[in-house]
């Protein structure tokens, strides 16, 4: 009876403590304090209500104290239920938030209230509630007296916590709430240091890996706030500890951890503040990591040179001062050991090492002359990496390339590093490497660090490389073969692109490649045309380096645009009026090389800037007006909508028309914008030739994308519906009525237009069709796929987000309802446009849809067509991995369909059917070995395919099939 | 094994480079030309293979090497010779016991397989030799359970 009476009083006080008078508080808290020493199954209640009194504002100075006093001294609590110890908990959280000073009164006695409290607890929850009282107790200054061990051993007993959360568990706590709260109270202050060292040594010494981690990141945590003294003691046990664990764990996490707690360690000993007569101990620990390190060093082919090496570099990384301490004795060594080990494999091991130790320096920002030991080692460490560049291994080459742009970025932190002799050594290297170097990881390595080196010595690269690369371009040697010829022409044209990383270089560069350009077009040499895209990729690279800088984006766009649009009119006019041999420059792979040029010279422009070229490009197409073109005296006119035979090499130029008019910011206006589109959407249905027809239908899709909601809009959306309509009808233009109605359908998708609904069903309609249905089909891909060119993100068209997840929920249930629908011989082109929605979205949105579409990709997996095929097994083999579940509901059908498509005659397919039979192998064991013996003997056949990339995969899925269920795995 | 506290027999041993990915070459990726089965490929099988004690592969411990592994794809046809990194090795039989295995699972059944012990290089070379060699013992040890719980784990790819 007393229980019911107290519950019902302590549910009443929990809803209304906060309308109680002062007296009435005192009042409440003297019963129920009486109260605690009633029965103990009455406890429960008394302690709800005394929670509900502890969130009383009106609580009299004194009763706090009171309250947990009496719970100190009557309550056991370690013998309550889970919940009731949580009350008590939340009890003493609610006083400490708003009684700190008065518990402060009560001294030592209230940690040790405390201690008593939580001694034993085993709840995870109610755990992360202890360990955050602990953390209060001492980040808020409470009293710990005598009992700063006792609170130790309380919360350190857990560490390192082994605890799973249960299956199906409502709570949520995870293991690594609980790691982190503990860790948050064993790294809360120094005083625990002399505890908890010695505890951290034994655990790094578990067999646990997960015991191994959470020690080093808890050192890691404790060095942030512990200063030499509470280290002192025990750095050479923590020192042999971290060395053993580096020097033979297989672990790189484990590694990773241990160099990160050295740093650490480093670190605090670093920046302790010591009193006048302590004597620094960073000294003397760094020679003991010296001690048992720097020998190692001497042996490049030994297993511990490595670990050493990290070591070292660890401590080294903590401070100027390691770093001095640890260099001055390391880098002596090194360049030592590099002359008196002669073979290129030994020599790269030490020059990587010491790379390691020159890249800490960058750490330090600029740095005194006398500070610096570098600049002692100056001659040496010049000529030991200029030795690595000469060498014939490619490897070594390699990472002395990558010590070059070290030792020229120590340039601008080290002033003098480097003399103004051996900048212009460092660039003929480069260029010697760039240009003649056989191997082209180490040529183009070169041409990266010059990239990289360029904008620190501009004037350097600016005099010296770039006239030496274009003399290279246009020298005519006779003694050589064309074919190497023509790759060291590649070379320079890549090494002026990769050079051009600062404005002043930019200005040298753009001409050189400017007037190749003009130079290949007018010669007659077989292979122009790769020679044209080469330069056009080197200009491309270059638009990419400009588009930071608003001056160099301009300086570019305004050289570069008017020169690539005047050469291809010249070119378009003379095949127009002399009907001569087709002009390298208008083959659709130069155009197709020239669109990423355009396109990347104008995204980046200010709206300013581009309308100024808006209003110059445009008349240009439409009006023929030439004048601003750089050499403007053409024999004819150049109108490329117009209609007649001989225009048709004008028409190509549409490809460039496009790069520039798609790539303009939104807010730009466009002049004559009507015009144009009515323009491009007559070409795009008209033109006999695909690619002029393709590209005005991207065009006009592009600019149908930016174009403003609206009356004309609509009208022209409408225009072009209509021209579809027509086109698809019947007749020869069937396939650009097609092409047209796939841009446009993209460009309304991406912006979410009301329109694309409309388009999407004719899209669908069109899969039934026997002549057109395959390429429909294969136009979902191009409408769920990023378009290179337009209609990108990159190029300021309007994408949403989400707009593949929209297409599929509103597409999907279509396609299948198609499928079932459609006669045996269009049924495919449903399967492939499926297909292809499916291998565009994101796997997340993939795995939740699947159940509803499992049935159908596994119908799939039998049709005949490989591209079904191969993209039905490019969807199942993520989902294998991530949704195991409710695949092994299928496991019967997709391992027979797997291993039958394991003997296609494609290999693509085989290679893909392979690598799902392996991904088969993260479904649950148990699922699986039932089906291992036939597995396993299925898969032998295809070990012996003829093609090896095909048995590649074989071995690695049959490998791991005979793991399953085995010891070891 | 490294980690469990007990001295290695060799613990700082020489450590040689990985070689990389064999590049994919045009003809690999024409559906037509078949590629017949080459030393590289069967060194690709084995090189990645654990040591028991070390972390650390094959490969790099020196134990495999490209240049003793010969195949003759038209006979069928494959010799592996492995060489110990010291020439007390204890792990000598699980090294050459593993490398066998990979091989059986990996190769189609039609090739012969030869493993043995660089000749010289091991002080129980001729009985190492004699127990890879016998069909039987290798059945025998790959039913023991601890056996092939080792071989298994030199077979697993590392993490």
């Amino acid at each position: 009876m007393r229980g019911r009476g107290i519950q019902l009083l302590s549910q009443v006080l929990l809803q209304c403590y906060s309308l109680l008078q002062e007296k009435e508080v005192l009042h409440l808290v003297l019963f129920y304090e009486n109260r605690l020493q009633d029965h103990h199954l009455v406890i429960p209640s008394v302690l709800q209500g005394l929670r509900a009194l502890s969130m009383c504002e009106v609580l009299s100075p004194g009763l706090a104290v009171s309250v947990l006093k009496a719970i100190f001294q009557e309550v056991h609590v370690q013998s309550l239920l889970q919940l009731d110890r949580h009350t008590v908990y939340s009890i003493i959280t609610n006083f400490m938030g708003t009684r700190e000073e008065e518990l402060k009164g009560l001294g030592a006695d209230f940690t040790f209230g405390f201690i008593q409290v939580m001694d034993g607890e085993k709840d995870p929850r109610n755990l992360l509630v202890a360990f955050q009282i602990v953390r209060d107790l001492i980040a808020k200054n409470y009293a710990l007296g005598p009992f700063v061990e006792e609170l130790f051993e309380v919360t350190s007993c857990y560490f390192p916590i082994d605890f799973t959360p249960p299956p199906n568990d409502p709570h949520g706590i995870q293991r690594e709430d609980l790691i982190l709260s503990l860790r948050a109270v064993l790294a809360s202050t120094p005083q625990f240091a002399e505890f908890l060292l010695p505890l951290l040594i034994e655990k790094m010494d578990s067999d646990l890996q997960s015991a191994k981690l959470d020690s080093l990141q808890t050192l890691t945590a404790c060095c942030a706030i512990y200063g030499q003294k509470e280290l002192q003691e025990f750095l050479p046990s923590l020192w042999s500890s971290l060395r053993r664990e580096v020097f033979q764990t297989a672990s790189e996490k484990v590694e990773a951890e241990c160099l990160a707690a050295l740093h650490a360690l480093s670190a605090c000993l670093s920046c302790s503040v010591l009193s006048s007569d302590t004597e620094d101990l960073l000294d003397s620990f760094l020679s003991s990591i010296l001690q048992d390190c720097r020998h190692h060093l001497c042996e490049p082919d030994m297993k511990l040179v490595w670990p050493s090496a990290k070591l070292l570099q660890a401590a080294a990384g903590a401070s100027l001062r390691a770093y001095h301490c640890v260099t001055s004795s390391v880098l002596p060594l090194l360049l030592e050991q590099y002359t008196k080990h002669p073979q290129s494999s030994q020599r790269r091991t030490i020059l990587e090492m010491l790379l390691g130790f020159l890249e800490l320096q960058q750490k330090w920002g600029h740095v005194e002359e006398d500070e610096s030991t570098l600049l002692s080692l100056r001659a040496p460490v010049c000529s030991v990496v200029f030795s690595a560049l000469t060498d014939p291994s490619v490897q070594l080459q390699l990472v002395g390339i990558r010590a070059l742009t070290v030792l020229g970025s120590l340039q601008a932190l080290v002033p003098g590093f480097l003399s103004p002799s051996d900048l212009e050594l460092v660039v003929d290297h480069l260029i010697r490497l760039a240009l003649h170097e056989e191997d082209s990881q180490s040529s183009e390595a070169a041409m990266e660090a010059a990239g990289s080196l360029a904008p620190l010595y501009p004037k350097v690269f600016s005099g010296h490389m770039v006239p030496r690369l274009e003399e290279e371009l246009q020298s005519e040697r006779q003694e050589e073969s064309p074919c190497d010829h023509r790759s060291l022409r590649q070379r320079c044209l890549q090494a002026l692109a990769a050079v051009s990383t600062h404005t002043s270089i930019v200005r040298e560069t753009v001409p050189v490649l400017l007037q190749h350009l003009r130079k290949v077009q007018k010669g007659s040499e077989a292979g122009n045309t790769q020679d044209m895209v080469s330069v056009c990729q080197s200009l491309h690279r270059v638009a990419l380096q400009c588009q930071q800088d608003a001056e160099s984006c301009w300086y570019y766009h305004q050289t570069v645009v008017p020169c690539l649009l005047a050469m291809a009119v010249q070119a378009a006019m003379q095949e127009s009026t002399h009907l001569l041999l087709a002009k390298a420059l208008l083959e659709e792979e130069v155009l197709a090389a020239m669109v990423p040029v355009i396109s990347a010279a104008t995204t980046h422009l200010s709206p300013e800037l581009a309308t100024q070229s808006v209003s110059h490009v445009v008349p240009l197409f439409l009006d023929g007006e030439v004048s601003f073109l750089p050499q403007n005296s053409f024999p004819c006119s150049f109108q490329p909508f117009e209609d007649g035979e001989c225009l048709e090499a004008q028409r190509r130029l549409v490809a460039l028309l496009m790069a520039f008019v798609c790539s303009l910011p939104r807010n730009v206006a466009i002049p004559q914008q009507e015009r144009l589109l009515h323009e491009l959407l007559a070409l795009s249905c008209s033109c006999n030739c695909p690619f002029t027809a393709t590209t005005a239908a991207k065009c006009f899709a592009g600019l149908v994308n930016k174009h403003l909601a609206g009356q004309q809009l609509d009208e022209i959306l409408q225009l072009a519906v209509n021209r579809m309509e027509l086109g698809l009808a019947e007749g020869p233009c069937r396939m650009q009525a097609l092409t047209l109605l796939l841009w446009v359908t993209k460009a309304l998708v991406l912006r979410y237009h009301p329109l694309s609904s409309c388009l999407t069903d004719k899209l669908l309609g069109l899969l039934g069709d026997t002549e057109l249905g395959p390429a429909a089909a294969d136009g979902f891909s191009l409408l769920m796929a990023e378009s290179p060119d337009v209609l990108h993100k990159g190029c300021h068209a309007d994408v949403r987000i989400m707009f593949r997840q929209r297409f599929f929920t509103d597409n999907v249930p279509k396609l299948v309802q198609g499928f079932h629908g459609a006669g045996p011989d269009v049924k495919a082109n449903y399967l492939k446009g499926l297909s292809h929605v499916l291998n565009h979205l994101p796997k997340p949105v993939l795995v939740t849809e699947l159940p509803t579409l499992l049935s159908l990709l596994l119908e799939a997996l039998s049709c005949s067509d490989r591209v079904v095929q191969l993209s039905t097994l490019s969807c199942l083999q993520p989902l294998l991995l991530e949704a195991p579940q409710i695949m092994s509901l299928h496991v019967d059908t997709l391992v027979t369909k797997f291993l039958s498509l394991t003997s296609s005659p494609t290999m693509a397919v085989r290679i893909a059917a392979l690598r799902c039979a392996h991904a088969l192998t993260s479904l649950p064991t148990t699922v699986l070995l039932p089906y291992k013996a036939r597995v396993i003997r299925a898969l032998a056949k295809p070990l012996d395919d003829k093609k090896r990339l095909v048995r590649k995969e074989a071995v690695a899925a049959r490998g791991e099939w005979f793991l399953l269920g085995s010891p070891g795995r | 094994g490294p980690g469990g506290g007990a001295p290695l027999e060799n613990a700082n041993p020489l450590v040689y480079r990985r070689s990389g990915e064999r590049p994919v070459t045009a003809r690999e990726e024409d559906d037509e030309l078949p590629d017949s089965i080459d030393d590289r490929e069967i060194f690709d099988l084995i090189r990645s293979i654990n040591d028991p004690e070390h972390p650390l592969t094959l490969e790099e411990l020196n134990v495999v090497e490209q240049v003793r592994v010969k195949v003759n794809d038209a006979e069928s046809t494959v010799a592996v010779e492995f060489t110990p990194t010291i020439p007390h090795c204890s792990m000598a039989t699980l090294i050459g016991l593993s490398i066998k295995v990979k091989l059986i699972r990996s190769l189609p059944e039609r090739f012969k397989l030869d493993v043995h012990i660089t000749p010289g290089t091991h002080a129980s070379e001729h009985a190492v030799n004699k127990q890879l060699a016998d069909k039987e013992r290798v059945a025998a040890a790959l039913e023991n359970s601890h056996l092939l719980e080792v071989v298994n784990q030199c077979l697993s790819a590392r993490s």
